[in-house]
């Protein structure tokens, strides 16, 4: 017992000197952003960057951790939305209820982890390719039901003039303080992850996701430590969701179509699924590509619209190339780098 | 640290706490079937807590099925099992190991991604609360160090911190044993324990299985009649699905009828 506690306590520095000089450069870069960066930067590239990347976390969550690919967690986002827009106030009066944000915020994270964690229950019993088909078949019918109920979803139209609160008397959909709460509230999020995947919770889910068998033989009940995994997962998507309708102030069906379901899986596998920092990178190189290669396609003389052809390309490149995302790339590179400058190892293959 | 001493820190009140009718295990009648093939057929059995019974058969006896239906990995298709007094026939697995049920696999089904030290900690806590503790285990947290003595018990000290992946068979079989052993278990099943182990191996295998408390029973699948006869006070012969023999190991290897279907037969 004795051993173990030195090993803890002794030897090794405190946390804060264990945290790579990449994370202080990556902080430092994040926090000052504001001084050097503009306003269309910061709002439109990070802050969506930031927003994706919740919503890819809480995918990442599910399929790195607890092996489950769930193609629900952008209509679990887009559920918060809309109970932002149907509690708090919005453009349309007749629906929208008014309430202050701070029940309108409870609400709508509870309501999504609800959705969620339904969709969860159904969606445990199955395993891989069927996950998947009955977490989009899910989507498909929340896309149509929103925008064909106009009593509570308001149909086609959906919502607009959804606007954050005036909170400490700031008007957080100006670029410099939305920026910094999508960049608060990803931190957040991003923490939790990593805090949880070393908690029970987390670890006992990576024992499913390796052997669940297994796992019913020491006592768990694997179906319930899934479904909760799904409820966990939809608390952070629930907040990617309510950044998200702030940030566009509106939603509508199109907000959880298909198309948008689909990216989320695109940005969190592009990213890498094997760490929580991956759905962020993914995230940037998506809106990254979303932004500015319709400007470089029209250079090129192709059509703007062109531009859901290149990240289908991107891809397709890292699924062949990097089944592990751009985050795999880049560990295989260091790892190469460690070989090379060492001597006993060399610098072979 | 032996592993006696480390199970005399288990823990007591789970132990004292439970009710029990003198029997460990009662199977009445139990069948499995896979499809048309009957894997074990009317399988009646007593285990007394406490008691040490080794289950001998050939290659396909059903050895590997009984140990899943009284498990719960399968579901048998006739039969009542009793764990403890309790009718556990239709209980799901975990709700079994959570009243003192513990087993090992003939083929090593670990957490390949997790390391000896995870792999063990999860064990501690299947059968403990907080197994959806959204908090970390701080420093000194009795269940790590429960593991850590678990670990320490099968010689895996020195591997602590290494994924499950990079250990050899031999280190993977110990492992197997420390997730069996973890909590407060009362009746063990270990599965062909020693098979693929070398000499040494084996003979630390034994000194475990010996140096476990008087009130942990257990019932193990074993080919090696030499492991067997050193670990277990009665003996259950298996063949073609159902059990045809029970005695002391003496009885067992005295009987004709068993040595010429099992211990005569050349194939062993
Ligand atoms: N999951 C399964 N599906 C179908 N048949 C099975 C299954 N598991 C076992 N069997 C069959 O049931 C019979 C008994 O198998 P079992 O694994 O219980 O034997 P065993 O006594 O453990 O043998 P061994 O000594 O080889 O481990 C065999 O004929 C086997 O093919
Ligand atoms: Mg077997």
């Amino acid at each position: 017992m004795a051993v173990v506690e030195d090993r803890r306590a002794g030897v090794q520095p405190m946390w804060v000197e264990r945290i790579p000089p990449v994370w202080w450069a990556l902080g430092l870069i994040l926090l000052t952003m504001p001084a050097w960066a503009g306003d269309f930067i910061l709002f439109q590239v990070m802050g969506w960057t930031f927003i994706l990347g919740i919503i890819a976390l809480s995918l990442m969550f599910l399929a790195g951790y607890g092996g489950m690919v769930s193609l629900i967690q952008m209509s679990v986002a887009a559920m918060a939305g809309y109970m932002v827009a149907i509690f708090g106030a919005s453009g349309v009066a007749e629906i929208s209820m008014g309430l202050p944000w701070w029940l309108y915020i409870p609400i709508a994270i509870g309501v999504a982890a609800l959705f969620g964690t339904i969709v969860g229950a159904l969606a445990v019993r199955t395993a891989g390719i069927y996950t998947i088909m009955i977490t989009l078949a899910i989507a498909s019918a929340f896309f149509y039901f929103t925008r064909q109920n106009y009593t509570i979803f308001n149909g086609y139209s959906g919502f607009n003039l959804v606007v954050p609160p005036q909170l400490f008397g700031v008007d957080w959909r100006q670029a410099v303080p939305f920026y910094y709460l999508t960049l608060g509230c990803a931190a957040i999020c991003y923490a939790a992850v990593v805090y949880v995947s070393r908690a029970p919770f987390g670890l006992a889910l990576q024992g499913v996701r390796d052997n669940p068998r297994r796992m019913a033989a020491l006592g768990f009940n694997v179906t319930a430590h899934r479904v909760a995994a799904y409820t966990f997962a939809s608390v952070i998507a629930a907040i990617g969701g309510i950044l998200l309708v702030w940030q566009n102030a509106q939603i509508a069906p199109g907000t959880a179509g298909i198309p948008a379901v689909i990216d989320i899986l695109v940005i969190a596998v592009v990213g890498g699924i094997g760490r929580p920092i991956g759905p962020f990178i993914g995230a940037l190189i998506y809106v990254v590509l979303s932004t500015f290669s319709p400007d470089l396609l029209t250079a090129f003389g192709l059509s703007g619209e062109r531009f859901n052809l290149l990240i289908g390309l991107g891809f397709l490149a890292v699924v062949f190339f990097s089944p592990d995302g751009v985050l795999g790339l880049w560990e295989r590179w260091q790892a190469r780098r460690a070989r090379m400058s060492d001597p006993l190892k060399g610098g072979g293959a | 640290m032996s592993a006696a001493e480390s199970f005399a820190a288990g823990n007591a009140a789970e132990r004292l706490g439970a009710v029990s009718t003198g029997n460990a295990l009662e199977l009445r009648g139990v069948g499995k079937m896979f499809g048309a093939l009957a894997a074990i057929e009317d399988v009646t059995l007593t285990v007394r807590s406490g008691e040490r019974r080794a289950v001998l058969g050939s290659n396909g006896a059903g050895k590997t099925t009984l140990f899943n239906c009284i498990t719960g990995d399968f579901l048998p298709t006739t039969g009542t099992i009793r764990l403890f007094g309790e009718d556990v026939t239709r209980f799901p697995a975990y709700e079994r190991i959570r009243r003192g049920l513990r087993r090992t696999y003939q083929i090593s089904l670990l957490f390949n991604g997790l390391t000896v030290a995870d792999n063990v900690y999860l064990a501690c806590r299947g059968v403990s609360r907080g197994r959806f503790s959204f908090l970390r285990p701080r420093r000194g947290d009795t269940l790590v160090a429960r593991a850590d003595e678990l670990i320490e018990a099968v010689h895996l000290t020195a591997s602590r911190d290494t994924a499950v992946a990079n250990l050899s068979y031999g280190q993977q079989r110990q492992l197997e044993i420390a997730l069996a052993l973890a909590g407060a278990p009362r009746v063990v099943l270990f599965d062909e324990p020693a098979a693929g182990l070398s000499p040494t191996e084996r003979a630390e295998l034994v000194a475990i299985l010996n140096g476990l408390p008087e009130h942990i029973g257990y019932i193990i699948i074993e080919h090696d009649m030499d492991v067997a006869l050193r670990v277990a006070e009665r003996v259950s012969m298996m063949h073609n699905g159902r059990i045809f023999k029970e005695g002391t190991p003496e009885e067992i290897e005295n009987d004709p009828e068993v040595q010429e279907l099992y211990l005569g037969g050349g194939d062993e």
